[in-house]
């Protein structure tokens, strides 16, 4: 066993015990009756230094490909970003990372700042009044969202639109369902909402409108035209955004709650987690919104400090009458996100959603001129879109990681229409030269 | 002591910046050409413009006005803030770990499928359950995971069922999951001891009871004794036990959940596990489960079939999904790579210097501090009141919170559980060397002295921090939640 996490000794133990009169640990848990007493040891594997478990995880991390190995062709939720080096090296600061949740502002005051800054940017990109400081992705951020619009406008109703992204639909389902709030699917037509569909199902009812933009398959939605059919209506706009993409795009300022995930602003794709839950809304929600959020205010002397604020919605004082149950959320990825955009600052933002976007176009291009292959739909679209081939999506992907790509996603799985579609994401991290290897792939396979 | 920090907006000038991207490699087009201009934004966001060099600067300082568990002791009740090992960071950095999509081929993400796969059953062998997931990102998500679970469970059965029982000692979270989850909630009351009342208990449970979530060793950090008796009762009128397992720490290798006769666990791995809390997250909420309850776990589960891992998604009657993808999987592999370093031995020895830390300490203070129930041994923390020197010298249990900050330590949990006075819960963890705890000791001795003696000093604390104690009605009155143009 691993004896230094562990920094008794067997004799200051036996000190400790004999000044609590005991004799031996065990008399510490003679309070645990013995029928519930475990009376064998854990099977377990046996134990590793610290050399043998790095060498033993170094060739588990070997049996995974990775996108420094790969160029990969995937998004749907998680991007290939790059990730300036400088916000590692802030992620390692043993004060941020060993931290908790600073319920203790005077000694927390370097998380607390940072949080609230990091709330001010998710203001400046989404246009919105207020954020909080994170919650776990950007799939609950929608269902939180939901509730919060079911709590605001006292209707039940869930309107979402199928064009957002379908995990993120299966989270805000699992979420409501249990509370008995129903969720409406409406569906889209060439790749973009039917705003007919939303005109013709929102109503008294509702309690929000949920539309995604870029929309899963990358393309732009109308947010103002949706904005327009709700105005005579209680109804909540909730708009799911990419962040990297409001460096460039308007912010759906027509919104009430914006939400999305934060992953690409600093953070790895992990595997789908750790994440980072973003949420941001007009100012009329404030008190009804999930999680932390930190306010500004001053001590005696009048020095500014930061400290959790409008805790009464939260659990630890709310209870069962709470906004949310959310406790831990995911702080660093939300300061993450805060040096990443510190780093790029406007320019740089830009500049990476630029880039993403021409590369994106540069390979939609090339490949809709590929004999069997097209575009699925007509729509501006910003870093994904859909193409339609003539072969199923697993043969080509089979075909692309023999030249170290790995496609895009396909499509059939979560719109069984979509035969034969799949999502390809371009960040920046591609390069011409992989985007051209990817279109000769295809054009090698028609 | 005493300065501000500028916000990071205060730095830089227009047109300075902190990053490098190389030029496009692909034909460049305006926007304009590629999109409607109607889609472009008009103004850029009002985003810092700084140098790396600055950035970096800024950042570190805002760490050196933060405290964490490698800052000093950390003994916050019910967090469970112990040392935070280095290899696991440098594990979860492999690019081979963090640099993976969640949905590329199956066959390329064995490794990945394998140490989940592999968890589970450590995890499953730990609490004494049949499966485990690690899809809830955090203990709330956990408990919300837990009792979607349990309601799947009972409708599945055709049994409508609309009551939670929860303790007047329960964690926040609890109350507020089960409200999440549909539940109405009903709150029993603890008995003089600080345990489950059984006979209140006995009389709240009936048909309408999905279950009872109970936290074990509960939050004054007593082992609930009679819980084979409160196990019984529950599983009697068809009801299901929910263990809250934020304090698992305690009982490690000694007893199992799963034994005690609960149904579903959740893990704090941010806890118990050793992850690190990341200044308030990541974590993650495994969830444990009984064979009965397997059906309904969330999609998809990690299976092995030949030597091959694979994610399933064909449970017909699982609760769907409650991550994007497959939870903070970045996190887990942290708290596999913690099993596998202290083995069955280490976690068992863990627990028990856990619970010999926190005697020790209560041992040594119940004469300076009111110690509500003082019987038996605690396990892994202990709560104590500042009630006694309320009373005389009006020092409250906030104000020694804050003088504990001038001695270098970050003060233990405030004012929770909620059924003791002015509390103090303390949680020394077995990370903490016996000469750190008796430096606690002697500075909690001697802040109950000065309360006596100097009550000012203790009053006016922190007097070292580097802002003075906030004004936190100001803060909720007047909102300031971001810069004000």
């Amino acid at each position: 066993m691993s004896r230094h996490y562990l920094p008794h000794t067997d004799e200051e133990r036996a000190a400790m015990l004999e000044t609590l009169g005991l004799n031996t640990i065990e008399d510490l848990f003679n309070d645990i009756p013995d029928q519930v007493r475990l009376d064998r040891e854990l099977d377990l594997p046996a134990p590793l230094t610290e050399p043998e478990l790095y060498s033993r995880m170094y060739a588990l991390a070997a049996k995974n490909a990775n996108l420094n190995e790969y160029a990969a062709f995937l998004g749907a939720g998680v991007y290939d970003h790059y990730v300036p080096s400088a916000v590692r090296h802030i992620l390692a600061r043993n004060e941020f990372y060993t931290a908790y949740t600073p319920y203790q502002p005077e000694t927390s005051q370097g998380f607390l700042q940072a949080m609230f800054e990091y709330q001010d940017m998710i203001c400046e990109l989404t246009g919105m009044d207020v954020a909080n400081a994170s919650l776990y992705d950007g799939a609950t951020a929608v269902a939180e969202a939901a509730l919060v619009a079911v709590n605001a406008t006292r209707s039940t109703e869930i309107l979402v639109v199928d064009t957002v992204n379908p995990a993120y639909r299966a989270v805000l389902s699992t979420y409501v369902t249990p509370q008995g709030f129903p969720v409406k699917e409406l569906p889209s037509v060439d790749g973009v909402l039917d705003i007919d569909a939303v005109a013709a199902n929102v109503g008294p009812e509702t309690a929000c409108v949920i539309i995604q933009s870029p929309n899963f398959f990358g393309n732009l939605e109308d947010v103002a035209a949706v904005s327009a059919q709700l105005a005579d209506h209680k109804a909540l706009l909730i708009v799911v955004a990419d962040p990297i993409s409001l460096g460039l795009l308007k912010p759906p300022l027509e919104a009430d709650i914006v939400v999305g995930d934060g992953q690409s602003l600093g953070n790895a794709p992990s595997y789908g987690g750790p994440l980072l839950g973003f949420l941001a809304a007009k100012q009329k929600l404030v008190r009804r919104l999930p999680g932390r959020i930190v306010g500004q205010t001053t001590d005696k002397e009048g020095n500014r400090g930061f400290v959790l604020t409008l805790q009464t919605r939260e659990q630890h004082i709310r209870r069962d009458k709470a906004t949310s149950n959310i406790c831990s959320n995911q702080a660093l990825n939300a300061l993450a996100a805060a040096v990443y955009m510190s780093l790029m600052g406007p320019n740089g933002l830009r500049q990476v959603a630029e880039l993403s976007l021409q590369k994106a176009h540069y390979a939609a291009d090339k490949i809709a001129a590929v004999e069997g292959c097209s575009l699925a739909f007509d729509q501006p679209f910003f870093k994904e879109f859909v193409i339609r081939t003539n072969q199923p999506i697993a043969d080509i992907n089979k075909e692309l990681l023999q030249h170290k790509i790995i496609g895009g996603l396909d499509l059939e799985r979560y719109y069984p229409e979509l035969k034969n579609h799949m999502l390809l994401c371009v960040t920046e991290r591609r390069t011409r030269g992989e985007i051209d290897t990817l279109v000769s792939v295809l054009e090698g396979m028609s | 002591m005493r300065r501000e920090k500028a916000l990071i907006f205060e730095l830089g000038s227009p047109g300075r910046e902190g990053f490098s991207l190389p030029a496009s490699d692909v034909p460049e087009r305006e926007p304009a050409d590629l999109i409607p201009s109607t889609f472009l934004r008009e103004r850029a966001p009002d985003l810092p413009q700084v140098s790396e060099g600055e950035a970096v600067r800024h950042y570190v300082e805002l760490s050196r006005r933060n405290f964490g568990v490698d800052s000093g002791f950390y003994p916050l009740g019910s967090c469970t803030m112990k040392y935070n090992p280095k290899i696991n960071e440098d594990v979860a950095a492999l690019p081979g770990f963090a640099q993976l999509h969640p949905y590329q081929p199956e066959e390329l993400s064995q490794g990945m499928l394998q140490m989940l796969y592999e968890l589970d059953q450590y995890l499953a062998e730990l609490t004494g359950m049949d499966r485990v997931t690690v899809q809830p990102a955090a203990g709330a998500q956990g408990e919300l995971t837990g009792l979607m679970l349990i309601r799947a469970y009972h409708e599945h059965r055709g049994d409508k069922r609309r009551t939670v029982i929860c303790p007047d000692s329960a964690h926040g979270t609890n109350p507020a999951s089960a409200a999440m989850s549909g539940y109405k909630v009903l709150e029993i009351p603890s008995t003089k001891q600080g345990l489950v009342d059984v006979k209140a208990l006995e009389e709240a449970l009936d048909e309408d009871v999905a279950a009872l979530m109970l936290t074990n060793p509960n939050t004054l950090g007593l082992f609930e004794v009679d819980i084979p008796k409160i196990a019984e009762l529950v599983h009697k009128v068809g009801g299901l036990l929910y263990y809250d397992g934020a304090n698992l720490n305690a009982i490690m290798g000694h007893a199992r959940p799963g034994d005690m006769g609960f149904d579903v666990v959740h893990l704090n791995l941010h806890k118990t596990l050793s992850t690190p809390h990341g200044g308030g997250g990541p974590g993650s909420g495994a969830v444990g489960v009984k064979k009965d309850l397997v059906p309904f776990l969330p999609v998809p589960v990690v299976e092995k079939v030949q030597d091959k891992y694979s994610l399933n998604y064909d449970l017909p009657h699982s609760i769907g999904k409650v991550q994007g993808f497959y939870g903070n999987v970045g996190v887990a592999l942290k708290a596999y790579t913690y099993m596998l370093q202290m083995g069955a031995a280490g976690l068992k020895q863990a627990s028990s210097d856990a619970v010999l830390n926190a005697n020790y300490v209560r041992h040594l203070l119940k004469n300076d501090y009111w110690l509500p129930h003082d019987y038996g041994p605690c396990k892994h923390e202990f709560v104590l009141s500042a009630k006694n020197l309320k009373d005389k010298y009006g020092v409250r249990t906030l104000d020694i919170a804050k003088r504990l900050i001038d001695h270098g330590v970050h003060p233990p949990t405030v004012y929770f559980p909620l059924i003791v006075d002015e509390a103090l819960m303390i949680e020394p963890t077995e990370t903490e060397s016996k000469q750190t705890l008796d430096e606690f000791i002697e500075v909690m001795k001697a802040i109950a002295k000065e309360a006596a003696t100097n009550p000012e000093v203790v009053l006016e604390a922190p007097h070292t921090s580097v802002v003075g104690r906030l004004d936190e009605v100001k803060a909720a009155r007047q909102l300031v939640l971001r810069r004000q143009k």
